[in-house]
């Protein structure tokens, strides 16, 4: 039942949203996954950066797209955490150390071994919108564990400017969203993490943003 | 609302687009099979474009009136939406932004009603006015000329000249029994388009000497004369069917309309050039942007709409 609600809001509600009220300029659309296990991993500006990024992928693998979220934002009460589990389909990451001592990034590689496709947003949290903050290397555990998992860089503009935190009224601005070349597990950290960096900020090359400030 | 009905000028002209529309695509594949090593990618895209376009506009504009304005509304809110993606906006300006866009209902609800005093105000006088003291209540100066010179000017662009193909709609049937609003509208879009391939193929075949380099820099004397030549053959062929115009105001309005696409054209690569993008977007495969395509209406609709609603209405 939860998974038709799922489907419906996506097929229909989100869709309208992105493409009628937003409006997407993407680019590389084929080096988009087709099929899990993969990790998307995009640069974070807004709520929307999710919605719109499971609107880009086709419906069939809807069942198979997991975000990857902070537990202490979204299940801070029932209703959203209801929404967030159901709806949105994300896999709950615990910012603070676990008192049963299991990893915080256990549902996500449960995830992968599903074969789901995993968003995972390596800047954390949404910051200052439009701003690109520095990545947190939890994604370099996950490409640690699953090497042959390819890690598409992804880098968003735009919806910030739409939705930036702590802003409820939507404002239309045409977002634009560059697929990088997948990345896979060198070996080691600090190299994986420079090389995702370092993709997602020549995806920001490609375009010509105007200023926002 | 008066009725709708479509009069048979109006089939007849669409079925005259639709065949030129396949004869444009009969001429790429004939360009494809001759030239095997050339690619005309581009070309094909841009036909495609074509195609969907027009089915979307005829759709739009036969339907009802009423589907008609909102088609219309939409296009407005596209190209102002593609607008202010393209130029620098504040963040402080968020909730100003967000009024922009509703004055695009607003202004096609005045057109619904037929109430040209407001239609005619609404955007130069009283958005003109409010727009400035929204962004002062907020607050922060840096930047504050700019922000509300540009945001204005986009909405006069793309909101306030382009509603005016719309107002073409909700003039009294009377003046132009054989065709209506929708032969005006009809009349005018298909001028300033074909007016664009026309200065493009005759800037293609004999253009030499460049008219402003600076800001566009295939544009070409021998273009510019070439379209409007053509445009004027084709309104002197299409006015009695579609419009009231006598002959005379028909060679009139075919001269007039090319030269304002023109600076329509050459106006909105200003603002590109300005910006430093080559597209205003990417909506249109092989045209670019929606501001692109309805670059040259923003010019030929309000100054059309003017010239027949003096003579005619």
């Amino acid at each position: 039942m939860t998974g038709l609600l799922r489907y419906l809001f996506f097929a229909i509600l989100v869709r309208a949203v992105v493409l009628v009220l937003l409006g997407v300029n993407l680019r590389h659309r084929e080096r988009l996954p087709d099929r899990g296990p993969a990790i998307l991993a995009p640069n974070h500006n807004s709520h929307l950066d999710t919605l719109v990024l499971i609107s880009l992928l086709p419906l069939r693998l809807l069942p198979r797209i997991r975000p990857a979220a902070a537990l202490d934002y979204f299940l801070r009460n029932r209703l959203l955490a209801w929404f967030a589990l159901n709806i949105i389909g994300i896999i709950p990451v615990s910012r603070k150390p676990d008192k049963k001592g299991a990893h915080p990034l256990e549902g996500c590689v449960k995830a992968l071994e599903r074969g789901d496709i995993l968003i995972f947003f390596p800047e954390g949290s949404r910051g200052e919108p439009e701003r690109r903050a520095g990545l947190k290397s939890g994604i370099a555990h996950l490409a640690e564990h699953y090497p042959e998992v390819p890690v598409i860089p992804v880098f968003m503009h735009g919806l910030g400017k739409s939705l930036p935190k702590g802003e409820a009224l939507l404002v239309p601005f045409f977002c634009d969203i560059f697929v990088g070349e997948p990345l896979h597990w060198s070996g080691e950290r600090s190299g994986f993490m420079a090389r995702l960096e370092a993709a997602i900020a020549d995806l920001e090359g490609e375009g010509n943003f105007p200023s926002w400030h | 609302m008066r009725e709708w009905a479509v009069k048979p000028q109006v089939m007849l002209a669409i079925g005259g687009v639709f065949l030129l529309l396949l004869l444009a695509s009969f001429i790429v594949y004939l360009l494809g099979r001759r030239n095997p090593g050339k690619d005309y990618g581009e070309l094909r895209q841009r036909v495609k474009s074509w195609w969907i376009m027009i089915i979307l506009f005829s759709l739009g504009l036969l339907l009802s009136r009423k589907l008609s304005l909102v088609f219309f509304a939409f296009i407005s809110f596209l190209a102002l939406k593609e607008y202010l993606s393209l130029i620098p906006t504040r963040r402080a300006d968020r909730r100003v932004l967000f009024w922009a866009y509703l004055t695009i209902p607003v202004q096609f609800y005045w057109i619904a009603l037929g109430w040209y005093g407001m239609f005619i105000i609404f955007i130069p006088v009283y958005v003109f006015l409010f727009l400035p003291m929204r962004m002062v209540m907020i607050g922060e100066t840096r930047d504050f000329l700019h922000a509300v010179g540009a945001l204005h000017w986009g909405l006069m662009t793309t909101v306030f000249s382009l509603s005016h193909l719309s107002f073409l709609l909700v003039l009294p049937e009377a003046n132009n029994p054989q065709a209506g609003g929708a032969g005006l509208v009809l009349f005018l879009v298909f001028l300033t388009e074909f007016n664009d391939v026309a200065q493009y193929v005759w800037g293609k075949l004999l253009g030499r000497h460049k008219i402003i380099p600076k800001v566009s820099p295939n544009k070409t004397w021998e273009g510019f004369l070439g379209g409007i030549a053509t445009s004027m053959i084709a309104a002197y062929g299409l006015a009695p069917w579609l419009t009231p115009l006598s002959l005379e105001h028909s060679l009139a309005v075919g001269a007039i309309l090319p030269a304002a696409g023109f600076i329509g054209d050459v106006v909105i690569s200003a603002v590109k050039r300005d910006i430093g993008v080559k597209d205003s977007g990417s909506l249109l495969p092989g045209h670019g942007g929606i501001l692109d395509r309805i670059d040259s209406l923003t010019y030929t609709a309000p100054l059309f709409f003017h010239f027949i609603r003096y003579f005619y209405y």
